[in-house]
């Protein structure tokens, strides 16, 4: 097991309004093409601002899980 | 590309006093032209932004900055510079506030309100329909509606609402308020809140100051008690007076616009894309506020915008911008593909935008399924306009229902 985690990121592109919140809080993250947000990238290194993103989107149309476990991480509950 | 900020005269802004909700005929040239320079009545000069894709890069692109806006002289539309609290933050500090706040605004909890406003919305359309025909849309729906479903939310008494409704005029105003009286108003708003959110600390309730309360206690150092209060005025006063003015407008829009209101009687199913295309079309804004720093020098609509200027925006001219919108200055009720930029965009993006939808059609399905014949009861140059807010409304809105003269039978 290596020290740190790897996360997934999916933004589920029925959902987003293309609000631009989350390219704002995570700008390395996530990016809007088209209008509408999606990963940068899909496989991450654990990092707190896609944390932010998720809990920060209206539509909750962002899911942070785990890769390893498949846990989701964010948005709670 | 020109390098013109120091060389051009800027403009004074906004250009016009706002006409009813006509939208300036100067935006869609300026759309055409590379960013102008504008002075506010106070503060510095700024760029001005039109086009669709400009503004959604100064209010979304991190390389332009709020927080960057604090020890400036700010372009503003009143002489003292005003606490503006989380709208004046940029990430990591703005998220921190905003993510106390979020979780009571998403779509999904939004739509547990949904019956409940239904409920509020029939009640008040009662009181409209036993006072007249005429009687006053704003006083009896459009100002009532939000404040009820704000209060709930929060968790404000709605018995207070004549208090804080006074109060909450000082969010919105440009040169309505002289300024002393302003933050008079203001003063007593935080005031109020802070009271409101001690007794809460001793009888918790299930609402979002309580949950705002057991967050900051459970997390003192991630968030003042005065970070708090402000950011709960902010709710309460933005939060109802942004959809008290838009209800009005909405339906002032769609009862002079020909076929607009019996097009939604008949098919009330594009009530929500109404909305959508009602957000787009109406310049709620009457000047422009909350200017936007560049940290870094950006090439923007073909000028050079220097590390350390500021540049305000226009959505209603972006709103209109035909390279995105077709037929962009007609009122296109079917229009299905529609980014517009009414509740904003970037990490400021309106908070309360799914409440607001929410509550915007609710009112719209209401008034189609109570009063389907609802016209305005005056001429339209009788209409009493709001002046020396930052948004533009009328102040009373008289209507009538049922066969009238001129419908026939």
């Amino acid at each position: 097991m290596s020290g740190v985690s790897e996360w997934r990121l999916h933004v589920d592109p029925t959902r987003c309004i293309g609000s631009g919140i989350c390219a704002g809080v995570a700008p390395g993250h996530f990016v809007l093409v088209d209008g509408l947000s999606r990963p940068v990238a899909e496989r991450i290194a654990a990092d707190e601002s896609v944390l932010d993103a998720a809990e920060s989107c209206p539509l909750e149309a962002i899911v942070v899980s785990e890769v390893d476990s498949l846990r989701r991480i964010a948005p709670e509950g | 590309m020109t390098d013109t900020s120091q060389a051009t005269i800027p403009q004074r802004y906004p250009f016009n006093a706002p006409v009813r909700l006509d939208l300036d005929a100067r935006y869609a040239e300026l759309r055409e032209q590379p960013l102008v320079r504008v002075q506010l009545p106070y503060g510095e000069p700024a760029w001005l932004a039109t086009r669709y894709a400009d503004v959604k890069t100064v209010l979304g692109d991190p390389r332009f900055s709020r927080a960057a806006s604090v020890g400036r002289d700010e372009p503003r539309n009143t002489p003292r510079q005003q606490e503006t609290g989380i709208l004046s933050m940029d990430p990591p500090e703005h998220t921190r506030l905003r993510r106390l706040v979020a979780k009571a605004f998403t779509a999904r909890r939004v739509e547990e309100l949904r019956p409940r406003t239904r409920a509020v919305a029939d009640e008040l359309v009662d009181g409209l329909l036993a006072a007249g025909p005429p009687a006053d849309l704003v006083a009896h729906l459009a100002t009532p509606l939000p404040i009820r479903v704000i209060c709930d939310l929060l968790g404000v008494p709605v018995s207070d609402q004549d208090k804080f409704h006074t109060w909450s005029e000082a969010i919105v105003s440009t040169t309505s308020l002289e300024p002393g009286l302003a933050q008079h108003y203001l003063d007593n708003l935080l005031a109020y809140m802070g009271a409101l959110v001690a007794r809460r600390r001793v009888e918790p309730a299930d609402d979002l100051l309580s949950a705002m309360v057991r967050a900051r206690d459970e997390n003192a150092d991630r968030l003042t008690e005065q970070e708090m209060v402000i950011l709960a005025a902010g709710l309460l006063a933005a939060g109802h007076e942004t959809t008290v003015t838009q209800i009005p407008n909405m339906v002032y829009v769609l009862l002079t616009t020909p076929g607009a209101w019996g097009t939604l009687r008949d098919r009330p199913e594009l009530v929500p894309a109404a909305v959508e295309e009602l957000m787009r079309f109406i310049p709620l804004g009457a000047t422009a506020a909350f200017p936007r720093y560049a940290t870094e020098d950006v090439e923007l609509g073909g000028v050079l915008v220097r590390a350390g200027e500021p540049v305000v925006v226009n959505i209603a001219a972006a709103n209109r911008d035909d390279t995105v919108f077709a037929d962009a200055d007609r009122l296109d009720l079917t229009r299905e593909v529609n980014p517009h930029l009414g509740f904003g965009h970037g990490v400021h993006h309106c908070v309360g935008a799914q409440l607001a939808r929410m509550e915007l059609r609710v009112v719209l399905e209401t008034l189609l399924d109570r009063a389907p014949g609802l016209r305005l009861a005056v001429p339209v140059e009788e209409l009493t306009w709001k002046s020396g807010l930052l948004v533009r409304g009328l102040l009373a809105m008289p209507v009538a229902w049922g066969a009238g003269p001129g419908e026939g039978a």
